[in-house]
């Protein structure tokens, strides 16, 4: 089952479409990496995931059912950590975490206090005076003690310092292990991805561009190099994401249909991030 | 017990390179039959990736025969996995040091020590990709 379908689903801001004709399956158990630059409609798909606006077109269902007129059911089975990680700056962390008992039905004491405790989480200090990488763990604790089927995350580690940036994904990947939750996390950090995900979407200007489990992703796309030449040919059966020419030399990057033998190209391994940036790059020559 | 290390810049796989790093340390003696690997949950604590991934080398592990899953236990060295007695070992390791002392002394340089050994242990095959 998906954890997450949406099925031409849109969202209009006045007369401009933040996501348009969306089409993509999360697989249950999965972790899931949403990619793109800014404006690229991430955070809208994330809220629209957990019904804090409304589609303008299509649906999205969430384990299975509606985000909004199944609110009461999806919404406690949901964790969700918004971009910056907003908590009340003047609570303390033992007051943010009690408020997280309040109002979470299904919240789970034991995992909020192990968490606390590990990661040495100052329970009387004030949010505002914790470090960027405390905040965010707070916020990941109170997502994590709902004991959540799925968990969003909205750019979590996009202000952190690397070493922040690598203990919040430990903590991820740890509650991965021990529950099998399925995890999306938007991310304009692709080299984070590689060895957190498992599953890769690609969103530039509204439109998702690729979708897919990593591991076929990467066995896919390949570049070409050759003596200067028109891709034509190698167009005819593989699609070519992005072309670059010198003088002498092309270089084609490609998602091959099968495997690519032709004598007049060398062909190259590509490793995540080139793939993305081949996408997002071919987005903005197109608009 | 091993610890893995992930060296992402190499292009190999992260989960070929559990599987390698276990299966160097079985041929080296550092795993014996009967330890113990790292559970999912520590490997995964420790290196910040996927828990899928740490499995994926775990179940290739164990279709080698190199290791086995025992249910609600952990993943632990097969018995009669390839494991040389340490001394043994340590006594091709200090010929292996002797030879290479010579080769030094023969005027070769580090990368032309490391070809010439990686030429010895599998000869190239001509491959063409493209």
């Amino acid at each position: 089952m998906s954890a997450l379908e949406t099925e031409s689903l849109g969202k209009r801001y006045g007369s401009k479409w933040a996501l348009r004709e969306c089409a993509i399956e999360i697989p249950s158990g999965s972790v899931t990496a949403l990619v793109g630059p800014n404006g690229a409609g991430k955070t809208t798909l994330l809220q629209l995931a957990v019904g804090l606006v409304r589609p303008s077109a299509g649906s999205v269902r969430v384990l299975g059912r509606s985000p909004r007129a199944d609110a009461s059911d999806v919404l406690p089975r949901v964790g969700f950590v918004a971009q910056d990680h907003p908590l009340h700056r003047g609570f303390t962390v033992a007051e943010t975490l009690k408020l997280g008992r309040k109002l979470n039905p299904s919240w789970d004491e034991t995992v909020a206090r192990e968490r606390v405790e590990r990661l040495r989480l100052p329970l009387r200090q004030k949010i505002a005076k914790l470090s960027g990488g405390q905040q965010a763990q707070v916020a990941l604790t109170l997502a994590l003690a709902k004991r959540p089927e799925l968990l969003l995350l909205d750019e979590p580690v996009a202000s952190l310092d690397p070493l922040a940036r690598r203990e919040f994904l430990q903590s991820v990947m740890e509650a991965v292990a021990e529950t099998g939750m399925t995890v999306l996390l938007s991310s304009h950090i692709v080299a984070d991805l590689q060895r957190v995900c498992d599953h890769l979407v690609i969103l530039s200007h509204g439109h998702t561009q690729l979708v897919g489990p990593i591991e076929e992703i990467l066995s896919s796309h390949r570049v070409l190099t050759g003596p200067r030449a028109d891709p034509e040919t190698v167009a005819r059966l593989h699609q070519v994401i992005r072309e670059s020419h010198t003088e002498r030399q092309s270089n084609l990057l490609v998602k091959a249909n099968g495997h690519v033998y032709d004598a007049d190209w060398q062909l190259h391994e590509v490793d995540l991030e080139e793939i993305v940036l081949g996408y997002l790059g071919r987005e903005a020559v197109l608009s | 017990m091993i610890q893995f290390r992930l060296d992402t810049r190499s292009g190999v796989p992260t989960y070929l390179q559990l599987v390698q790093q276990v299966r160097q340390a079985v041929r080296l003696g550092i795993l014996q039959p009967g330890d113990q690997l790292p559970t999912v949950k520590e490997v995964v604590g420790d290196l910040a990736i996927n828990p899928n991934t740490v499995l994926k080398a775990y179940r290739e592990l164990d279709r080698e025969g190199l290791v086995e899953g025992r249910r609600g236990l952990g993943t632990f060295v097969a018995e009669g996995s390839p494991t040389p007695p340490p001394d043994g070992v340590k006594e091709l390791r200090t010929s292996l040091g002797r030879w290479v002392a010579k080769a030094r002394a023969a005027g070769l340089d580090d990368d032309a020590i490391h070809t010439l050994f990686a030429d010895t242990v599998s000869p190239p095959s001509v491959s063409r990709v493209a």
